[in-house]
């Protein structure tokens, strides 16, 4: 968790890869999900974001 | 023979064209012939996506031309994101996406492991499995219609021989329960094939030597097979769901054959409600700002699924 915290910091590729990919699935998840519809109303911008920060991320040093 | 072959090349250029070449450097050449597929490029996929976009923030409706177009901001995806509708709408796209990748990965992986045995009539039997997949979409929900049919259907009536149900007692297509059953299975018949293919070609990609190591390791053919066999088809694996997720997840041709979206809107998937919108309810804006989310979301998720995939191939 330290070592994932610390990559954040330092602008590592991999973690912030792992979070904009977690962010994406969550996305997805809340788009399709039958139970709460405020999951519903958000789960574009959680995607979207997810996706904008990968897209940035994958140009990080590894 | 191969230092020869430029020079003849050359030789054989017409006069007119070889002097016009003259001057130009190897990036310009490179550029000439990239030009073209990058101006279609950007014509057929880059223009309208980005047309698309713009359209989203407006309140703008092709069937009425003279009406004015506004600029309304985030208010299509605003209304969009609080459809009780179009939510119900994405849970029968994520109910049909869910079943067929699970039924297609199943059923395709295992007959892939079946015709990768050397049997008599292999070849036979891989292009007999092939078959329903170079079927035309519009021809497969044609006659899974008329397979359907409570009376005359052949599908009702091996379901009813096998369970001893009266096979006029249910319809597949007009049933709220059975319609999006009906759709998964005419999906996995079509669509198991190519699955298989990709998975054989995976199969076949393993080296005998590995099994014979293992073998003189002791190891059982269980262990084998979660050992050697699906860590190495495992890439294969994950393209196949990838192609079968962004096809499903666009599916349309299909289920407008089969149940136009019904019973009431059972099995209304999100390309269907999207034509409806764009087409029959003739809201351009509001249908190009669901198309964008639709978009942002597939490729979202092709882009953790690409990444995945170049991790599995790696290792």
């Amino acid at each position: 968790m330290t070592n994932f915290i610390n990559g954040l910091l330092r602008l590592k590729r991999a973690p912030w890869e792992m979070l904009a990919s977690i962010l994406i699935a969550l996305g997805v998840v809340m788009l399709m999900q039958p139970f709460v519809m405020w999951a519903f109303t958000w789960s574009f911008m959680v995607t979207f974001v997810g996706t904008v920060m990968f897209i940035i991320t994958s140009h990080f040093p590894e | 023979m191969s230092r020869t072959s430029p020079d003849r090349v050359a030789r054989a250029t017409p006069g007119p064209v070889a002097r016009r070449l003259t001057g130009l450097s190897d990036r310009a050449i490179a550029w000439i012939f990239v030009a073209p597929t990058i101006f279609l490029l950007l014509a057929i996929n880059i223009f309208p996506l980005i047309w698309t976009l713009r359209l989203s923030f407006t309140n703008m409706r092709v069937n009425r031309p003279n009406e004015p177009v506004e600029w309304v901001g985030l208010r299509n995806y605003q209304r969009i994101l609080n459809d009780s509708g179009i939510w119900e709408t994405m849970q029968a796209t994520a109910h049909f996406l869910f079943w067929t990748l699970a039924l297609q990965i199943l059923i395709g992986f295992t007959l892939a492991w079946l015709i990768n045995r050397k049997f008599r009539g292999n070849d036979l039997w891989t292009t007999i499995i092939v078959l329903p997949m170079m079927l035309s979409p519009a021809v497969v929900g044609n006659f899974w219609t008329f397979l359907y049919q409570p009376q005359i259907g052949l599908f009702n009536y091996v379901v009813g021989f096998l369970s001893g149900a009266d096979p006029s007692s249910f319809s597949m297509i007009a049933d709220v329960r059975l319609a999006p059953w009906a759709i998964i299975i005419v999906d996995t018949w079509m669509w198991t094939p190519f699955v298989m293919l990709i998975c054989l070609a995976g199969l076949r990609s393993i080296p005998e030597s590995i099994y014979e190591a293992a073998e003189c390791d002791r190891a059982s053919k269980w262990r084998q097979f979660w050992t050697i066999t699906v860590p190495m088809v495992l890439p294969f694996l994950m393209l196949a769901v990838l192609f079968r997720g962004i096809e499903n997840f666009k599916m349309f041709d299909l289920v407008v054959q089969l149940t136009g979206g019904g019973p009431g809107n059972t099995t209304e998937v999100t390309s269907i409600n999207l034509k409806r919108e764009a087409f029959e309810k003739w809201r351009t804006g509001y249908s190009s700002a669901y198309a964008i989310i639709l978009f942002v979301t597939v490729f979202g998720l092709a882009s953790i699924y690409v990444k995945a995939l170049n991790k599995v191939k790696s290792r």
